[in-house]
């Protein structure tokens, strides 16, 4: 099961072209800075930008092949705008009911009643979109886009137009989407955060080309990556929560490769977390350093060194049994250490940001 | 101050002129409005400013060549002549054709402005919400433009009521026909008959200000409240 899509675009000052084939399952994001052509490329997979010669298939069903071109309403997808983009004249319930009732009976597959719990929006349904936040503008935009049942959910910056609290407001929502309905989402976003925190597979764009495709853990640590993730570098890793630490109020969460300890947790033993590592948060050292305040170590072994964002600084990529980290650390110190690939290392993780 | 039976059929002509014309108008003008708002068609400056023709031209121009379109020998005149109906000079749907001629403007303009206001991104929203164009347009881009249409259709009703060069170079004067309430006034006025003059005057004075009232008491309330109540 897979989305196989080929677009070139030629516009003068911009030129798309992308050969992509990503799994249909999960939320694919599309990364990379703006008027790199992440939104048309979206666009292009919705129907609301036409290719010509281009390919488009979904889950083997071929939306775009040469003279074939499927308009955009008979394409079952589910489209969320940056500005949410809801009708105007109609309510939050009239909104949320316009796909709906576009959809023959036997195609729907999710519930009303199940939507309006998911987003939370129960007490908005007779409002006019002029009477909503942002934030709850964007959540009847995601429930109408559901609502239409699609087999692909494609979000343009979903989040972009609206402030850090109304995004920490819409995001629980997002990631509930991913863990309770079975729908894959294409995602775009110039946001390292929002891609750390929902993608499971990265695709980077840059200047209309994919310069990289795959999951999200090989994708952010890899080095020879350009400018988007450097000034930002680190690496997200997915581990389960082995135990509480009550005396202390820490949480040991373990992953392939060794664990660490966080603040306490609500998260019961056995849930599953995401956290992010950034690369200015990690030490190398030769030995276990004893007699340091931090405490979560880890030996890896080191795989690539690249250049950093300044001239002063480097890349060091390691693996500590499978996971990837990514330190930043001064060329001084790696000359004088004489890092290199192949050598054993203690990474010192100073703090890690947890995700959800 | 005093109303004639004859003063009351011009009014009652001038109304239903006024109705009729503007019904068709909207029905006619819908279309080439949303065309003119959508078309990256070169051609269209042309077009508009076709459209726009009556607003400049002396009303007697415009009559003058409906006159020779309508009469038994024009174009559309002969051709109803020949079916056997009539031509269509000095009768009420001659009327009807002028009267539309005139206020043409005032009904597309206000339209097309609508449709070009509406945003195309609620319509792509639509579109992937399974919406078909003719769905669209009937869901999302004529109610979005309701405003327009307002505007369009109580400028046509009020511009037709003081129509009076078209009408009386396509209609002539006939009582009870084609006699309109402003050539009823230019006959009084010419008999000397000031007080029947002033009634039909105050009449339309009464009627013209209360119509523009209601357009910018509607215009004023959706500002207020947004387009959603």
């Amino acid at each position: 099961m897979s989305i196989v899509a080929r677009f070139r675009l030629d516009r003068g000052d911009f030129v798309l072209d992308v050969d992509l084939d990503l799994p249909s399952h999960g939320v694919i994001a599309l990364f990379g800075r703006s008027g790199s052509g992440k939104t048309t490329v979206l666009r292009c997979v919705a129907g609301l930008e036409h290719a010509p010669g281009g390919y488009l298939s979904v889950d083997g069903e071929v939306w775009q092949d040469g003279d074939r071109f499927l308009p955009v309403h008979k394409r079952p997808i589910g489209y969320v705008f940056q500005e949410g983009n809801l009708f105007p004249h109609l309510n939050a319930a009239a909104n949320m009911r316009y796909g709906l009732d576009r959809t023959p009976p036997a195609e729907r597959r999710v519930g009303w009643d199940e939507v309006v719990e998911l987003f939370g929006i129960g007490h908005l349904l007779d409002r006019h979109p002029d009477q909503l936040s942002g934030g709850e503008r964007q959540r009847v935009a995601l429930a109408r886009a559901l609502l239409s049942s699609p087999r692909l959910l494609l979000m343009d910056e979903p989040l972009s137009a609206l402030d850090h609290a109304r995004k920490q407001e819409i995001l629980p929502y997002l990631e509930r989407l991913h863990d309770e309905l079975d729908i894959p989402v294409l995602y775009v976003s110039h946001a390292p955060g929002e891609v750390a925190r929902l993608a499971d597979h990265v695709v980077l764009l840059e200047e209309g080309k994919a310069v990289a495709c795959g999951t999200l853990r090989d994708t952010l640590s890899r080095l020879d990556l350009p400018t988007a993730l450097a000034e930002d570098a680190g690496v997200v890793i997915e581990a389960t929560v082995g135990a509480h630490d009550e005396r202390y109020h820490l949480t040991r969460l373990d992953f392939p490769g060794g664990s660490v300890y966080v603040a306490r947790r609500p998260e019961a033993v056995g849930s599953r977390l995401r956290f992010r590592v950034h690369a200015r948060d990690v030490s190398l050292a030769f030995c276990r350093i004893e007699g340091t305040s931090i405490t979560n170590l880890l030996p890896a072994v080191v795989t690539e060194v690249a250049d950093a964002d300044t001239p002063a600084h480097v890349l060091v990529r390691l693996e500590a049994d499978g996971t990837p980290l990514i330190a930043r650390i001064t060329r001084r110190a790696l000359d004088q250490l004489q890092i290199e690939p192949g050598l054993r290392m203690w990474a010192q993780i100073k703090t890690v940001a947890l995700l959800a | 101050m005093h109303l004639g039976p004859q003063d009351v059929t011009a009014l009652w002509i001038t109304f239903k002129l006024a109705l009729i014309s503007t019904s068709i108008l909207l029905v006619l003008c819908t279309p080439l409005a949303w065309w003119l708002a959508n078309t990256r068609w070169r051609g269209r400056t042309v077009v508009e400013a076709m459209v726009s023709l009556p607003l400049v031209l002396p009303p007697t121009v415009l009559g003058f060549y409906l006159l020779l379109l309508l009469g038994p020998r024009g174009v559309v005149g002969g051709f109803f002549e020949r079916i056997g109906v009539g031509h269509l000079a000095f009768s009420f749907p001659g009327l009807v054709i002028g009267s539309m001629v005139y206020s043409l403007p005032f009904v597309v303009q206000p339209v097309q402005n609508a449709f070009a206001a509406t945003s195309t991104r609620v319509l792509e929203a639509a579109a992937t919400l399974r919406a078909t164009p003719l769905d669209r347009f009937l869901t999302v881009s004529l109610p979005l433009a309701r405003r327009g249409f307002l505007t369009a259709a109580v400028l046509s009703f009020a511009h037709t009521l003081g129509e009076f060069g078209v009408i009386i170079m396509v209609g002539g004067n006939i009582p009870g026909r084609t006699q309109v309430a402003s050539i009823a006034i230019f006959n009084h006025v010419e008999a000397l008959d000031f007080a029947s003059a002033h009634a039909l005057a105050l009449i339309l004075v009464v009627l013209a200000f209360s119509l523009l009232l209601t357009v910018y008491a509607i215009n004023r309330r959706f500002k207020v409240v947004g387009v959603g109540s």
